[in-house]
């Protein structure tokens, strides 16, 4: 074989923060030649998507705005990931935390009081956490692959959302679109920043981090979940229930996920509509990776992972680039973290095996 | 016939044309899966199959070239999966994640302005005299090409896997990596052929809707079908006969909840669409209750990574 994999006596610390500047730097290399290959000058399009969104106080606060909700989903995958429950279904999650709370902003519509919002938060999260449920419970009783079902009620949150902004919840003075109608001023999330549309959603990702940085690191739950996930047979020794961990994933990865659904219907969008999410439950995957399953890790990566989400609106207002090339760069993005992932552990050598020594 | 027998009639046909997308992923994911390879990038190489073979077929006009770009693409892609799980030892299921985002994205971008674009899909064919016959002809003998295809490639499946020699060796690396290892196969290179067959059958059930079931391109148009044909693979407890039967399962799923539809069934067109998605979940459970049945039939060494020196 030409590549060899020669393993290292110790993993490498150094590699393991620095493989995903590995995959930003190919991932800037593919973008380069991807551009070049468009006929685009490739220099203007990367400033184009990577400098230019952020290059105004308007568009760091919309960094911000897309930063918070694949943060708050992202910590929740990442406390999963961590224990070893594969939570695929943040998307679904998310939905249905912004249909649980979006729907008492409805349902309360006219006779809002300052209550209101926090008790949207909440139920918004409690949404997401009983989405998240399900799975954890197929799994916990009935053995059935978290991935599959996560996903699958992804697909039947999307729908169920489809269904309601169609019907039962759709404007009556919305002329037949398939939205509902704008959700009152007590129910919207404050703005941090007038004149922008960053609004308390961000703060509510920040504490996500915190506390998710206190659970993983400084906590004895935090310490069951990261031993289950990484040497099962040990954590039954040691008495750490795996269902335990299964449950907690998925209640905290739902509620996270429930609670980014409600900031965006109560942020940015201000009323229920069929798309709600770009992709935010899978993308924070890919954050959630890129930042090493390490809470302030992850901040940094939806921060850049939001950046691509507006790289690829600038690419497509300024220089008439599809929006799907957003999606490439992330997945591309992931493959380079994932195969950089192996030099932590691992010397690549070129050329033939050499028998080795004896021992 | 009457007009009864006409629907029956109309509802199984339309249920194998829905399954046999299912048929070819779930098969390849079977291999695969066999060799102790977990793919979860089904739905990514189907789209980028779906698309690679509807740019094909209209640059080309040829559908047979269609189909076959198809299977290179869904190989290429399979291959970058095999690259980073086999040779790089990524974690399986990051890269299977990763390939389904991957696919989404790529799919969407090279196939923007294929949206919309009219093709001729690819059409039945009668089979003379057995066509011909009442009630069964036309549930089984008038089809487009590749559902014989699929029913081939079933049969073939089941052969190489339980009858010939290749697929035992197969199924031993699946089973025990260092076992066969220590025999002398190269376990890397088995994997690396059942990952590239996978990636052929996901981009054959891509061209598939793209080119025979709607027959046009539009985003994301597999809609979860990769996910469900995984669903399959552990449904059937890693057995061909039962992939086969689960396809048109779900394919009768798929089209009892259009037919509601068309019938005038007052059920909103949303919460008919999530049925598959719930009936996946259900039979997800039903065999899954079982764990020493599920842990004694999947493949021993599935998702586990392999290094000669470990």
């Amino acid at each position: 074989m030409l590549l060899r994999l020669v393993p290292r006596p110790q993993a490498s610390q150094l590699l393991r923060y620095g493989s995903p500047l590995i995959a930003l730097g190919l991932t800037l290399l593919s973008g380069l030649l991807l551009f070049g290959a468009l006929g685009q000058d490739p220099l203007v399009a990367l400033h184009t998507f990577f400098i230019r969104p952020i290059s105004s106080l308007y568009g760091l606060a919309e960094l911000g705005v897309k930063a918070a909700p694949l943060t708050l989903c992202a910590i929740g995958l990442t406390i999963g990931f961590r224990g070893n429950v594969w939570n695929i279904g943040a998307e679904g999650q998310l939905t249905l935390g912004a249909i649980c709370g979006g729907g008492l902003a409805l349902a309360f519509h006219g006779q809002e009081g300052p209550w209101l919002l926090p008790l949207m938060v909440l139920v918004g999260g409690l949404g997401g956490m009983a989405w998240g449920a399900i799975p954890a419970l197929l799994k916990t009783r009935f053995n059935a692959n978290e991935i599959l079902t996560s996903l699958m009620l992804s697909y039947v949150a999307i729908q169920l959302l489809g269904y309601l902004v169609h019907g039962p919840w759709r404007d009556p003075e919305g002329y037949n679109f398939p939205e509902t109608r704008l959700f009152g001023e007590a129910a919207l999330l404050p703005l941090l920043l007038e004149g922008t549309r960053l609004h308390a959603g961000a703060l509510l990702a920040l504490i996500a981090v915190g506390l998710g940085w206190l659970l993983l690191a400084h906590s004895f739950m935090g310490f069951q979940i990261k031993v289950s996930g990484q040497a099962d047979a040990a954590a039954r020794y040691a008495g750490f229930s795996r269902n335990r961990v299964i449950w907690l994933s998925f209640l905290i990865g739902g509620g996270l996920a429930g609670i980014a659904g409600l900031g965006e219907v109560a942020g940015p969008m201000g009323q229920l509509n069929p798309t709600i999410s770009p992709g935010y439950g899978f993308a924070a995957i890919i954050c959630a990776f890129l930042g090493r399953l390490n809470p302030l890790g992850v901040l940094l990566a939806s921060l850049l992972m939001a950046l691509m989400f507006l790289g690829g609106e600038a690419l497509q207002m300024n220089l008439n680039l599809p929006l799907a090339i957003t999606g490439v760069f992330q997945g591309l993005l992931l493959f380079f973290v994932l195969a950089a992932d192996v030099l932590i552990r691992y010397r690549v050598r070129l050329g033939p095996a050499v028998a080795r020594p004896a021992p | 016939m009457t007009p009864e027998v006409e629907t029956v009639v109309a509802i199984l046909v339309a249920t194998m044309r829905a399954g046999t997308p299912l048929v070819f992923a779930a098969l390849g994911e079977l291999v695969t899966e066999k060799s102790g390879v977990l793919n979860l990038g089904l739905e990514g190489m189907m789209l980028v199959g779906a698309v690679a073979g509807f740019i094909a077929t209209v640059t080309t006009g040829s559908l047979p070239l269609g189909i076959l770009f198809a299977m290179l693409a869904g190989m290429v892609v399979a291959l970058l999966f095999g690259f980073l799980t086999l040779t790089l030892l990524a974690n399986q299921v990051a890269t299977g994640l990763a390939l389904t985002i991957f696919g989404i994205g790529l799919s969407a971008f090279v196939g923007l302005d294929y949206i919309g674009t009219p093709i001729q899909g690819l059409q039945a064919i009668e089979i003379p005299f057995l066509s011909a016959i009442p009630l069964l002809g036309p549930v089984l003998f008038r089809h487009d090409p590749l559902i014989y295809l699929s029913l081939a490639l079933f049969a073939g499946v089941s052969w190489f896997l339980y009858k010939s020699r290749p697929g035992l060796i197969l199924r031993a690396v699946g089973e025990s990596h260092q076992a066969a290892h220590g025999i002398g196969y190269s376990v890397i290179g088995i994997r690396y052929l059942a990952v590239l067959f996978g990636g052929a059958m996901a981009g054959l059930a891509g061209a598939y809707l793209s080119l025979v079931y709607t027959p046009q391109w539009s985003e994301n148009m597999t809609a979860g079908r990769g996910w469900i044909a995984l669903a399959l693979v552990v449904f059937a407890t890693w057995r061909p006969a039962r992939v086969l039967l689960g396809a048109y399962l779900f394919g009768f799923i798929t089209i009892i909840s259009l037919f509601l539809q068309g019938a005038g069934v007052d059920i909103s067109s949303h919460l008919l669409a999530t049925l598959p998605y719930l009936a996946t979940i259900v039979v997800l459970v039903l065999i899954s209750r079982d764990a020493t049945r599920i842990r004694l039939n999947a493949p021993a060494s599935l998702g586990k990574p392999f290094h000669p020196d470990a």
